[in-house]
């Protein structure tokens, strides 16, 4: 189906040090691409400047064949990019379905003065806002949780609340950083299922992991980074025997049994 | 507290409201009433970019007086109708609330307060000095009330009697809790908070800060300028003192002490501190002090105010109620 | 041209002021990343606690100096252990408000205990002297000469002692400063003190020019606060060089355009500052 998100020649410079160093590659529609390396790689920096987070010294990102380089993060929101914090990122004095209520204001079209004297538009779009994020709520799994506050919820719950917030945008291409952070073996379990089944839903996934069990499991392609730079790119077990890969890890936990 | 109780009583409390100018007549005590309500108006506004937006804006009294002064000139140099000039000046001061948002909403937090504190200073400067305009520190006088309403069958409402300008701060103060009670409950509310809660987040989720940001700020501006216009219609008077960063302040502390971020805080904040240290006649500089050694206290230990503190007290029952039911 | 000198003279005079003033203010955000807004205040109770000691004790003019250095410093070490720990790890806004709330406090002590009479501060050096045809009073003079001392001083502290070093270990990096031992606690109340007294020796040096009064402390604030932000929030040689530019500012733009619009000089170049360049001429642009 070609590729989604293609990125060409991306340089982040932070003062002298280059986070990212002329990163190119591509995302194929409809996979689970992971993005893998060391601490400090560089991934995080990857989708910031993916997002408008940050600006890109030099390069270029497009989505499908239109350059979103530097839009700003709710442009590319709308234009169908959705991503996760490596450190959970929820709103968390709200409630669980008020989190995702609002998240998805970005595809209601209600202005202010709908909003003062309550059109239609605004009945509207409200009721759709609450229907998306029940759906939502559905879809992660986290329907008896609805009227709790974000904060009290246990962490896999948040876990799964923030990714249940980046696909209520109806994002094309799904960015997520460690979604399995902090989490143990049983949790990473349920969020590996909720992540094939956004695959399944058609939505491409770029996954940003430490766990190598998972990587191996879930992921169709994976891009090893180290230093900014691409080392090495390729299905799971080509990268699984890379040796470059091997050496900057250096016994990552990954074995080859 | 169930629907039932609150719709009760939030009636009740409208019956009292209604019928204090018939049981009280002492002008003291009245005027502390309609003073309270004009402050409220003014404390709601700013609980709109300040409790549900989350920006600390210290620019309050400037378009409390922007309003205040542009009615006052309107009606006086141009001869304008109060019910004409209301509005008018509530938009210049929402106007200028968008012209000022442009420039300062583009920083954060402290920076954000720091450069809205020094705009307030700018207004007050100009007030002051550009005396073709204002008057300067001579001030404005005989700023009329409003005009009388013309009724149907021939009669009209004048608002000569204190009971009268009471009832029509009472109307625009339960108009200003309608209109932010619609805003905040909208889509558009949702997103005041979401940008409090987590600006990155809430831009991540597609929300554009800077136009949720300006919005919020310049309705905000529009409702201080009517507390503005009900305030120099009332007093009759105006100088630059009104337009002074302490207005700001003032502002701040009924908004903190009430409850940032609910609908009734800042009117309990504002009622609390406006009628308490006058019926107790406490001198001006006690006042201060308590004020300031509350605030402190206040956020610290109870940094959502008295309502959100009862609010939280609240949802701690019901968190036990819940692992009780759970377990 | 005898203007211009003058004005010249009396910009450096002033920027001196500010910066000494701001210096105290950007030594404490560098540490707590939090404005001090109630800075003003305590530098206005340090020229009533000299002018105080001067008037009804007699005592010497340097003498007050340091009482009130030390006084204030202790004063500004017990609003950081009661006002500020408490709300380190609130949101930032919590601190702005609680100085705010202690500016209001401070003021109104103030006002109760010294009435708002503007007073003046009776000084030994108010005859002005002659210099190529400007005229300076001598007590003008030595607020730049000590300003300058301080802030040398400063610098040598904060490079050259093991104290100062731990300051900026604790401002660059806190976590790691408490992973060698450093108490956090400890060095927020030393740099609270330090700040704050560099404020009262500016306030001691700078009343006898000036009257003294309860709310004298609001503009230095506030100019305090355009220097740091036009220099760089939590950078000495901006706090220096902003203040410096400040002065210049008001002195030759009141000189030169209008008295009365002066003070608009710092706003709108605050104003400007923070639309384009909100981190100061020191500080690293975003994004």
């Amino acid at each position: 189906m070609g590729a989604i998100l293609t990125i060409q020649g991306l340089t982040r410079f932070f003062g002298g040090l280059a986070a990212v160093m002329d990163l190119s590659f591509q995302v194929q529609s409809g996979e689970i691409l992971s993005l893998i390396g060391p601490n400090g790689a560089g991934k995080t920096t990857v989708f910031n400047l993916i997002t408008g987070t940050l600006l890109p010294t030099q390069g270029k990102v497009l989505l499908k064949d239109h350059e979103i380089t530097g839009l700003r993060p709710y442009k590319t929101t709308a234009l169908g990019v959705a991503r996760t914090f490596q450190t959970t990122s929820l709103f968390y004095d709200e409630t669980v379905i008020d989190n995702l209520i609002v998240s998805y204001r970005c595809r209601t079209r209600m202005g202010f003065w709908d909003a003062l004297i309550h059109t239609s538009r605004s009945r509207k779009d409200e009721r759709r806002c609450r229907q998306k994020a029940e759906e939502t709520l559905e879809f992660i799994g986290l329907m008896e949780r609805a009227s709790e506050l974000a904060r009290n919820i246990p962490q896999e719950s948040q876990k799964r609340l923030a990714l249940g917030l980046a696909l209520v945008t109806e994002p094309k291409l799904l960015l997520l950083d460690e979604p399995m952070g902090g989490l143990a073996e049983e949790e990473n379990i349920g969020m590996m299922a909720i992540i094939q089944k956004v695959r399944a839903s058609g939505i491409t996934v770029l996954l940003i992991e430490h766990k190598m069990k998972i990587v191996m499991n879930i992921s169709d392609r994976i891009i090893v980074l180290n230093y900014g730079q691409k080392i090495a790119e390729g299905l799971p077990q080509e990268v699984g025997r890379n040796s470059a890969v091997i050496e900057a890890y250096l016994g990552a936990g990954y074995g080859e049994n | 507290m169930n629907q039932m109780v609150r719709k009760w009583l939030i009636l009740t409390i409208l019956a009292i409201a209604v019928i204090i100018p018939l049981v009280v007549t002492n002008k003291y005590y009245m005027n502390i009433l309609i003073m309270s309500g004009i402050w409220s108006i003014v404390a709601l506004s700013l609980n709109l970019i300040l409790g549900y937006t989350g920006q600390v804006n210290l620019a309050h009294g400037a378009f409390f007086g922007i309003g205040a002064y542009a009615s006052a000139l309107m009606m006086l140099k141009l001869n304008m109708n109060f019910w004409l000039v209301l509005p008018l000046a509530a938009a210049i001061a929402g106007f200028f609330g968008f012209l000022i948002g442009l420039p300062a909403l583009r920083t954060r937090g402290s920076y954000f307060a720091i450069g809205t504190l020094c705009f307030n200073i700018i207004v007050t400067l100009i007030v002051d000095r550009w005396e073709g305009l204002t008057e300067g520190a001579r001030g404005l006088m005989g700023i009329p009330g409003p005009s009388p309403i013309p009724l149907p069958w021939g009669a009209e409402i004048t608002f000569k009697t204190m009971a009268a300008q009471y009832y029509l701060v009472l109307c625009f103060l339960l108009l200003t809790i309608f209109v932010l009670r619609r805003i905040i409950q909208s889509l558009v509310g949702r997103t005041f908070r979401a940008i409090r809660g987590n600006e990155e987040l809430a831009e991540a989720v597609g929300i554009q800060p800077m136009r949720t940001k300006i919005l919020s700020f310049t309705v905000s501006c529009f409702f201080a300028g009517i507390g503005g216009v009900l305030y120099a219609s009332y007093i009759g008077f105006l100088s630059p003192e009104i337009t002074d960063y302490h207005v700001s302040f003032d502002s701040l502390i009924y908004v903190m002490i009430g409850g940032v971020g609910t609908i009734v805080g800042p009117i309990i904040g504002t009622l609390l501190i406006v009628t308490i240290p006058e019926t107790l006649h406490i001198a001006a500089e006690f006042r201060l002090l308590l004020y300031g050694l509350i605030l402190i206290v206040m956020i610290i230990y109870l940094p959502r105010g008295i309502v959100g503190w009862l609010k939280s007290l609240k949802e701690r029952k019901r968190k036990q109620e819940v692992s009780w039911e759970q377990s | 041209m005898v203007l211009f000198f003058q004005q010249l003279v009396n910009g450096i005079m002033l920027g001196a002021a500010y910066s000494l003033v701001a210096l105290g203010l950007t030594l404490i955000y560098g540490i707590l990343h939090i404005p001090n807004f109630a800075h003003g205040h305590k530098y206005m109770w340090a020229a009533f606690t000299s002018l105080f000691l001067v008037v009804n004790f007699h005592t010497n003019y340097w003498v007050s100096l340091v009482i009130a250095m030390v006084v204030l410093g202790f004063v500004g070490a017990g609003v950081e252990r009661l006002v500020y720990r408490p709300l380190r790890n609130a949101p930032h806004v919590n601190s702005f408000i609680a100085a705010i709330g202690l500016l209001l406090f401070l003021e109104s002590l103030s006002l109760i205990f010294w009435g708002a009479d503007f007073r003046r501060f009776p000084t030994l050096y108010d005859k002005p002297i002659h210099i190529f045809g400007v005229a300076i009073t001598l007590q003008r003079l030595l607020v730049i000469v000590a300003a300058a001392l301080f802030i040398i001083l400063l610098q040598v502290f904060i490079k050259r002692t093991w104290l100062g070093a731990t300051i900026e270990a604790v401002a660059q990096n806190p976590e790691g400063a408490q992973l060698v031992g450093i108490s956090i606690d400890r060095v927020s109340s030393l740099t609270f003190g330090i700040g704050t007294s560099l404020a009262a020796a500016a306030a001691t040096l700078i009343a006898p020019i000036f009257l003294v009064y309860p709310t004298m402390g609001a503009m230095p604030n506030l100019k305090a606060f355009v220097v740091i932000i036009i220099g760089g929030m939590g950078s000495i040689p901006g706090a220096v060089i902003g203040g410096l530019m400040l002065g210049l500012m008001e002195a030759l733009g009141g000189g030169y355009i209008s008295t009365d619009y002066k003070d608009l000089f710092a706003f709108g170049a605050l104003v400007t500052f923070l639309t384009f360049r909100p981190t100061g001429l020191f500080g690293k642009g975003v994004r």
